[in-house]
């Protein structure tokens, strides 16, 4: 993690999809063009889905981080305002 | 403003969107619009705009709620009969939605009072049933210069068009003026299909929420016709000169408010 100077984090562990990714997009749509987001997650649909719907939406994924409990740290740069 | 968790979920199949996303919904919720009608083509946008989270909904509508508006007005209930038709309709949109602000007028919109109960709203909604409403909203929407959605049902037809200022004709426009009295039968006169304001209705919405989002392309300049018995949808384009409307246009002639007669039996909306 100390490759990247972390703007935000949103720990989106404690709800289910949807609500993940719109947790994290809403967390994103927060940030300035090419500000960095850390988003943790659950192993499992999160880690499967919301990666790719961010990819979808243009922002760039630079790295996904396994915290070796269950969780991941994606880390995320915003693209666009 | 923050989202709360419950706000998230709530609008959570908005918020994927890309068209909306967390800045669209928050624009829904900050907007105000003003429906004028709370009948046939009002209760279904109403209802759509109330789920949809748009902060402050005014409507307008003098009546009471009675048995045979029951087969189109959904807002309403049976148990509602007898109830001010605003206030059924508040009750209804605060139950879809407690993020609504509902504001109650219970009145019918006259010359004296619509500039008045207009001037606070981003948008407005024609959901009324007859010619003398049409044209003064027409009228006023075009003074005060505010964006309005203009529709008609009757039998298995419908039609909407939208106003934005500068952007194209106005109702008045297309249609110079009202019909002589009575030479139109009214929908109490010729009844219209239930699911008829379900359909416009909601395009109204539709249109409401397009513009506060700033997506996509307005029905401005278009009239956009539906006949249910051929299911086929018309989309006509308007003529684009509006310079010698007695409104709109560069020198009106009408710059005040006119309160046209009524049909005999008209008086119950849509």
């Amino acid at each position: 993690m100390a490759d990247f100077k972390i703007d935000d984090t949103v720990d989106i562990t404690t709800v289910v999809c949807p609500t993940t990714f719109v947790k994290a997009k809403v967390a994103l749509e927060e940030l300035d063009d090419g500000q960095i987001l850390s988003i943790k997650m659950n192993d499992g649909e999160p880690v499967q889905n919301v990666p790719r719907s961010i990819k979808e939406e243009g922002h760039k994924i630079l790295k996904l981080i396994d915290n070796e409990d269950g969780t991941y740290d994606l880390i995320v740069q915003k693209v666009g305002d | 403003m923050a989202f709360t968790d419950e706000q998230l979920e709530r609008y959570s199949r908005h918020i994927i969107l890309k068209e909306v996303g967390a800045k669209g919904q928050k624009k829904l919720l900050n907007a105000k619009v003003l429906i004028i009608g709370a009948g046939g083509l009002g209760a279904p946008a109403a209802m759509y705009l109330a789920a949809a989270g748009v902060g402050t909904i005014g409507i307008a509508d003098a009546d009471e709620v009675d048995l045979s508006n029951l087969q189109r007005q959904i807002i309403h209930t049976t148990q509602d009969v007898g109830k001010a038709k605003v206030l059924s309709a508040k009750e209804t949109m605060e139950a879809i939605n407690p993020d609504v602000k509902v504001n109650t007028y219970r009145t019918f919109i006259d010359s004296e009072n619509i500039m008045d109960i207009i001037k606070d709203y981003d948008f407005v909604i024609d959901g009324t049933d007859n010619f003398p409403a049409k044209f003064l909203i027409n009228d006023a929407c075009v003074m005060a210069k505010k964006p309005f959605s203009h529709a008609g049902i009757i039998r298995f037809k419908g039609q909407l068009m939208t106003y934005v200022p500068g952007q194209g004709p106005c109702y008045r426009c297309v249609f110079k003026n009202p019909p002589p009295k009575d030479a139109v039968p009214t929908c109490k006169q010729a009844g219209v299909i239930g699911a008829m304001g379900g359909v416009i209705g909601s395009l109204q919405a539709m249109e409401a929420i397009k513009y506060i989002l700033g997506v996509g392309d307005l029905l401005t300049g278009y009239l956009l016709t539906y006949d249910a018995l051929k299911m086929e949808f018309r989309k006509v384009k308007l003529p684009q000169d509006t310079k010698g409307c007695a409104v709109c246009g560069e020198h009106p002639t009408i710059t005040e408010l006119i309160d046209y007669e009524q049909a005999e039996c008209d008086g119950v909306h849509l």
